[in-house]
């Protein structure tokens, strides 16, 4: 499978204006890979993710495009979409723990979705269940409410579930925050697993938390206020980040090991831009030390390395 | 554990609860979500002023309010007076026609106006004090107060009102509209005490309240500096409709006849047409304003608070 | 100077609170000037509720908590009130920690009432500022706002000023940076080691390790409302005896190894503890380190 992303513009339409949430992205995902997606508040993260598979209220789909296998998807068509989403493209949404009916069992809800696709239910039970066991959970889970699982249960459950019809792409979307550091281990984990296995064929793994995407994912793509800032294997964003943010934001994460008495980490100071009228050029530009008269153009995010994107006057 | 709150737009909303302005515009403030408008009072104008729902209902009672003051004033006759020829039409003497006993229907309807305003005003306003009292301290105290409370506001609940409003009124002979109003308001609180509570007891896992106990503020600061405030869309519009309710309230019993027979309220022109027997013989003009006088305030109270829910909530503003 | 003795808290729950949960058992530890603790653990490990009876938001069910030597549930009104001069706390989602309808600084009006009766509003300005300055902040940007119109770092740091005014001695930090983006969260944590000098006490309650590890002099890991290992930060980091804190340790993701590349020696099965059990018997197994013995079943 392959994915690749041209130049997307996504917008959300506000009483103040529009919102400039993602402008103008484009890159690939191979078949197989699993693209750790990070950035922190407000960077298009969750946004993309959300894009490439259903736009929800007020997000407009303004540019760009997104191929799947070949095929376009038509983002900004609903119900055409329809036919993409579960088969081809699944969605563990942001608290989707939380978003478990409370009045029903989940085998009921697993059911239901399922029938909503038009597969039947009994003949994908089997594999549901071996599923369902291959991540640690008994089959009497299906009889059960949510409120009768543990936060990593029902984690493992809707990630199950999304990933039933061997979808070629899952975009897992914070799947792991709300989660204690032992259940995280599982989860991240538990992708890389369906991987391996085939039941997913790429991941997009949107997180804030860089730490966990060394761990589990292959490549990161670095966001900054709607832009790309660098996309690298996770090992060179860790360890020889190229763009200036990304070198700031590595440098100012704690580890067990770093102490401060040994050694003061430094944050960054100030704040992103305002995405409604964003500034000209280089988003980072304000906070950036290593900004020059260049930076008042958007940099391409060009490739400076085989497989070793950035966009940064500095380096290019 | 809590993911960054800062993550974007995708935090679950609370129902009842209001954020002017669209979802995060890209900094971390997810803080409407769960966070009622800020005091910013010409922002509330500007949207009040612009839904046709609030602006219609609340012109609908203003009228009806502006008749209740002045057209007492106006009338020229006595509401009870035998003034006229009986059973008569509308017409420039009596405007608005006159009763089969000769009494001046216009005045009654203007007399009536006031006295249901009275009743909404007093019955609502006692349910509203006491279901403010009794829902905080049960939400914000817990425990066994809260038990005992709860019990209390369901016992009350269940009671059918109106019948031991009946069995009082019977018993008690009411006297004037400030009474029948105050019966009202005993017995009308239980589900704004209800409802109160509940909000409270959300409102009470907020850091701010912890905060305010740092401060050292004692509890019953606490539930007015910081709870009421931001609960006062919705205690405005609780006070909103159990004024209506009260109105109601009142127009039935006086329907009934158990409310005062010595003044005029607009149930009782109704009850009075009903019995004379006016709707058999046409006299339109004696039932039609209390009625409308009635449906039009009342109603007029509801639009204008499914009005206000929307400009406090603006996710049910169509956009 | 803060010292808890085999604090316990007990809640009573479902119908007419027929059943009660253990959520604390048994917690003793002391905080001294000028010393930053970690408190770590998961959900459900009852740090946060610890922190809250020290800020004395919840009560004590059997234990003692003493602040100079005296218990702080005997505190009255104007113990209380006394108390809270001294000991402040700062909590996790900084945009619940301010009322909405009411601007940011309102904070520190608050406390001016209770706390500064007699100081005049040229006096009182500056107090303000100097105190937004130890935090890193200008009164231009954070003075006559409303909390949506600022960010979470400087609603955090708005809070600690306000703990700053008061000449606090002692500060509970109550996941205060799980909410901060990453960039954002090191500056707070950077002025809470900062804080030390001062003479401060922090308390410092979190579930990321790498935090605590960050800052703290002293660390103490709870387990299901117990603490099963308790020391010098570095002898809990650098040398875990308990079970559960091998756990926590492995599951951590760090920066420059992977997990697949350590050896697995089964640090990750954990048979789970009960709460009602008693609280588990700490030993003493290096100076300044103490973890405790393993319980029924447990892996040693």
């Amino acid at each position: 499978m392959s994915l690749r992303v041209d130049d997307l513009k996504v917008y959300y339409r506000t009483l103040r204006g529009d919102v400039q949430a993602l402008d103008g992205v484009t890159f690939e995902i191979a078949d197989g890979e699993i693209m750790g997606l990070a950035g922190e508040s407000g960077c298009g993260k969750s946004t993309l993710g959300k894009s490439l598979i259903r736009l929800d209220g007020r997000m407009r789909h303004v540019g760009g495009s997104v191929t799947l296998d070949g095929k376009q998807l038509p983002l900004g068509d609903d119900r055409a979409m329809n036919a993409f989403r579960f088969k081809s493209v699944s969605i563990v949404p942001q608290y989707a723990m939380s978003a478990l009916n409370p009045t029903r069992k989940v085998g009921r809800i697993a059911e239901e979705l399922l029938e909503s696709r038009g597969i039947h239910f009994d003949g994908v039970r089997p594999e549901l269940v071996r599923r369902l066991e291959l991540v640690g959970l008994s089959k009497d889970v299906l009889g059960m409410f949510p409120i009768e699982l543990s936060g990593g249960m029902k984690q493992r459950t809707v990630m199950v579930l999304s990933t039933l019809l061997n979808p070629s792409l899952l975009i897992a979307d914070e799947v792991t925050s709300a989660l204690d550091v032992s259940s995280q281990r599982a989860v991240a984990e538990m992708l890389v697993e369906f991987r391996e296995r085939s039941y997913v064929k790429s991941m997009v793994f949107i997180t804030h938390d860089l730490a966990i995407l060394y761990q589990a994912a292959d490549t990161i793509l670095v966001m900054y206020a709607g832009r790309l800032a660098e996309k690298a294997s996770s090992d060179a964003v860790i360890s020889r980040p190229k763009h200036p943010y990304t070198q700031l934001l590595v440098s100012s994460l704690p580890e067990v090991g770093v102490r401060y008495a040994d050694r003061r980490l430094e944050g960054i100071p100030g704040k992103p831009p305002s995405l409604l009228e964003p500034p000209q050029g280089c988003r980072f530009r304000d906070r950036c030390p290593l900004a020059f008269a260049k930076c008042a153009e958007q940099p391409p995010f060009v490739e400076v390395e085989p497989g070793h994107r950035v966009a940064c006057w500095a380096v290019t | 554990m809590a993911a960054p709150r800062d993550l974007e737009p995708a935090t679950v909303p609370q129902a009842g609860v209001a954020t002017v302005g669209g979802p995060a515009v890209a900094v971390e403030p997810q803080a409407a979500a769960g966070a009622p408008v800020p005091a910013h009072r010409s922002e509330f104008v500007y949207f009040a002023l612009r839904n046709w729902k609030f602006v219609l209902g609340l012109g609908v009672v203003l009228v009806f309010l502006a008749a209740a003051l002045f057209g007492p004033m106006i009338a020229s006759h006595a509401p009870l007076e035998f003034s006229g020829p009986t059973d008569q039409p509308p017409s420039s003497d009596y405007w608005f026609g006159t009763t089969s006993f000769g009494q001046d229907v216009f005045a009654q309807f203007v007399h009536g106006l006031r006295a249901a305003f009275l009743v909404g005003a007093v019955g609502g306003g006692i349910a509203w004090v006491l279901g403010a009292v009794v829902g905080f301290t049960a939400g914000y105290r817990g425990g066994a107060i809260d038990d005992v409370l709860n019990m209390l506001t369901n016992v009350v609940l269940v009671i059918p009102t109106l019948a031991i409003l009946i069995i009082v009124s019977a018993y008690m002979n009411v006297h004037s509209y400030a009474v029948e109003a105050v019966l009202i308001g005993l017995t009308s609180w239980p589900w704004a005490a209800r409802a109160v509570r509940a909000q409270t007891f959300t409102l009470k896992t907020r850091d701010f309240v912890d905060v305010a106990r740092l401060s050292g503020r004692s509890t019953r600061q606490v539930i007015s500096s910081e709870i009421a405030p931001n609960m006062s869309s919705y205690l405005l519009m609780m006070f909103i409709l159990l004024f209506g309710g009260a109105i109601l309230i009142g127009a039935s019993l006086d329907f009934l006849g158990l409310g005062p027979s010595e003044s005029v309220s607009l149930g009782l022109m109704m009850n009075n047409a009903f019995l004379s027997s006016a709707l058999v013989l046409g006299s339109w003009w004696w039932f039609l304003p209390p009625g409308i006088g009635i449906i039009g305030i009342v109603g007029g109270l509801y639009v204008m608070n499914v009005g206000l829910d929307e400009v406090f909530n603006p996710r049910l503003r169509e956009t | 100077m803060l010292t808890l003795d085999g604090v316990s808290k007990v809640y009573r729950i479902g119908a007419f609170g027929g059943k009660s949960l253990q959520a604390v058992r048994g917690v003793s530890f002391d905080l001294r000037p000028g010393e930053i603790v970690s408190l770590i653990g998961e959900s459900g490990s009852g740090k946060s509720t610890i922190g809250r009876m020290i800020l004395r938001l919840d009560r004590v069910t059997s234990g003692t908590i003493s602040f100079d030597g005296g218990d702080i549930a005997q505190l009255g009104r104007t113990g209380t009130k006394a108390y809270y001069r001294e000991v402040q706390g700062v909590f996790q989602d900084p945009f619940s920690s301010y009322n909405p309808v009411f601007k940011a600084d309102r904070v520190f009006a608050m406390i001016r009432g209770a706390y500064f009766p007699g100081v005049g509003n040229d006096e009182w300005h500056e107090k303000l500022c100097a105190s937004l300055a130890s935090v890193g902040l200008g009164p231009g940007e954070v003075l006559n706002r409303y909390p949506h119109q600022l960010s979470g770092g400087q609603l955090q740091r708005l809070l600690i000023a306000r703990a700053l005014l008061l000449d606090i001695r002692i500060l509970v930090a109550d996941e205060v940076i799980s909410m901060l983006d990453a960039s954002t969260r090191i500056d707070v944590l950077n002025l809470l080691a900062d804080l030390k000098s001062r003479g401060l006490g922090i308390l410092f309650i979190t579930h990321d390790l790498s935090l605590g590890n960050y800052v703290s002099d002293r660390t103490l890991i709870l387990h299901r409302g117990a603490v099963v290992e308790m020391g010098a930060t570095e002898k809990v980091f650098g040398d875990p005896r308990h079970a559960y804190t091998r756990m926590l340790l492995a599951s951590v993701p760090h920066l420059h190894e992977r997990w697949r590349d350590r050896k697995r020696n089964g640090d990750l099965a954990l048979p789970p503890a009960s709460r009602d059990d008693p609280a588990p018997v700490l030993v003493e197994v290096d100076t300044d380190h103490l973890a405790a013995l393993p319980g029924k079943g447990e892996p040693s």
